[in-house]
């Protein structure tokens, strides 16, 4: 089913904009009449790694504002032009102090579209001066052609050594527009060769260009290293473009996915695939156990997804205000049904399979 | 207190409905020889004859992987066969692992003509025994 999402769920004032209907949703059947276990159960039954555990922190992914220019029908975030909430300069200063002491050896910074904080340039500048390994940026690429005033993001990105990880869910017109909007596909290409001309993703270069394939629709995944295969094959060919690694990540079914499954019926059989497809090798590298995920406002989380469900972290220190890295580590992770999201098939996280 | 007694009746009438959809829905998959969620249970065909349900799956299993033909290539070999054999099950299942794959509409059609033109050919083939046949009968 095509799904042409305008609006966000809570522009939409619709059910699913409320956190606790979503929870009801991944808590109820076919999980609740033990038609399919938990992933609780699933992963005690099948590994030793209940409850689950962070390991060392490699990465703290920071989610800078869920406003988007883009309103995608798969967005686990809800972003959308309609979202306000929007990171402050004080919470950016509290993570650069954080940042200069972390163990940590990569800042993530996520949104929606992160370029449209008024203070992100602010934010990049003062981060990467306090020091950091790779400093990834994910951006939706269409925010490079979206207005003036981003056309020079490529070389901004260049200046800072800028790590960016890009959507592109499909090689062909027809897929990436049904799921991403009209015209996405063509100011997508556009802005790749724009980070190409700066040297981005070119062979050999040290200017990261990394590209993620979500599903446009209910379906898992393929293979990651066939796909960045074939796409690589016909981005080179067809419109000149090179870049390093493609991540195949994943839709969680949380936000505007979880209610495109509902509303178009494929919520349960999407949920037994999901676990059909678990993959006890997954658990012990799941993104939780070596990320830590801030919210706008300066929340703690396990992962962007948990942020989204609203799930803090389980610890007495839940916001950057009490940040203490060695305290934080020591916890449960906060795990619900969509974490069979993480663990289908080679697993998924947001540098892909991890298994 | 009108009002509540209002809303009782529509909560009455609202239940009422949902239980008739139910009934519904019941009755009309009692009477269907497929559901889709049966190709969910296609596992459980072990649990009556554990090795040969073991053997089929083990072989069906290698037959997909990687080989002399790329497991993209069988895919589709498999939604056009599947179309072939009417197996609604097998039209799922390969439907949605052709998305997997990333292999476009336009690929994923094509492979169902080539099972249509095959189907139309195989039943066209056998004019010619009708030909041989009329041929022989008339004077
Ligand atoms: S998926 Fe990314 S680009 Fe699309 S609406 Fe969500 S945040 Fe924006
Ligand atoms: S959804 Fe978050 S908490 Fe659950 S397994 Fe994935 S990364 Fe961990």
């Amino acid at each position: 089913m095509a799904v042409n999402t305008k609006t966000s769920l809570k522009k939409r004032d619709s059910d699913l904009a409320n956190i606790n209907k979503q929870m009801a949703i991944l808590n109820g059947e076919p999980f609740s009449n033990g038609e399919l276990p938990s992933f609780a159960k699933k992963i005690k039954d099948t590994t030793d790694q209940f409850p689950l555990r962070p390991k060392k922190l490699e990465i703290i992914q920071v989610n800078v504002g869920y406003m988007c220019n883009q309103v995608c029908a798969h967005c686990h975030v809800d972003a959308g032009p309609d979202r306000k909430e929007i990171m402050t300069r004080e919470t950016m200063d509290k993570i650069v102090n954080v940042i200069k002491t972390t163990g940590a050896h990569t800042l993530d910074l996520t949104g929606g579209a992160p370029e449209m904080n008024p203070d992100f340039r602010y934010f990049v500048e003062q981060a990467s001066a306090a020091g950091i390994k790779d400093f990834i940026v994910r951006s939706n690429l269409t925010i490079i052609r979206a207005n003036p005033k981003y056309h020079d993001l490529p070389d901004f990105f260049k200046k800072h050594n800028i790590h960016v990880v890009s959507s592109m869910p499909h090689w062909t017109r027809g897929k990436t527009d049904t799921q991403r909007g009209d015209g996405v596909f063509d100011k997508s290409i556009k802005a790749l060769q724009e980070l190409n001309e700066r040297g981005y993703g070119m062979p050999g270069s040290d200017l990261r260009l990394d590209l993620v394939y979500n599903p446009s629709g209910a379906y898992l995944p393929g293979d990651q290293a066939s796909m960045e295969k074939d796409m690589k094959a016909a981005l080179l060919e067809d419109f000149n473009i090179q870049f390093h690694n493609l991540f195949a990540i994943t839709n969680l079914p949380i936000a505007r996915f979880l209610d495109y499954l509902v509303a178009s019926e494929n919520y349960e059989d999407y949920m037994y695939a999901l676990v059909d497809a678990y993959n006890p090798a997954a658990v012990e590298n799941v993104m939780c156990t070596n990320t830590i995920s801030i919210s706008w406002d300066g929340w703690l989380y396990d992962c962007d997804f948990n942020q989204m469900l609203d799930l803090k972290i389980d610890n007495k220190i839940q916001h950057i205000d009490d940040y203490n890295e060695d305290l934080i580590n020591n916890r449960k992770i906060q795990i619900s049904q969509h974490c069979y999201g993480c663990t289908a098939g080679a697993g998924s996280s947001c540098q892909g399979v991890v298994a | 207190m009108y009002e509540n007694r209002l809303a009782v009746v529509e909560r009455f009438f609202y239940a009422l409905m949902n239980k008739l959809i139910l009934v519904t829905k019941n009755i009309i998959m009692d009477k269907t020889y497929y559901d889709p969620k049966d190709l969910r249970k296609f596992g459980k065909i072990t649990e009556w004859s554990e090795e040969l349900g073991t053997k089929f799956f083990d072989y069906y299993g290698q037959v997909f992987e990687e080989g002399e033909l790329t497991a993209r290539e069988k895919s589709l070999i498999a939604l056009a066969v599947s179309h072939a054999v009417h197996c609604p099950y097998c039209i799922d299942a390969y439907t949605g692992d052709a998305l997997k794959r990333g292999i476009t509409k336009g690929e994923m059609m094509e492979a169902v003509h080539v099972a249509g033109a095959i189907q139309a050919g195989a039943t066209l083939v056998h004019g010619v025994q009708m030909m041989n046949k009329v041929n022989k009968l008339e004077m």
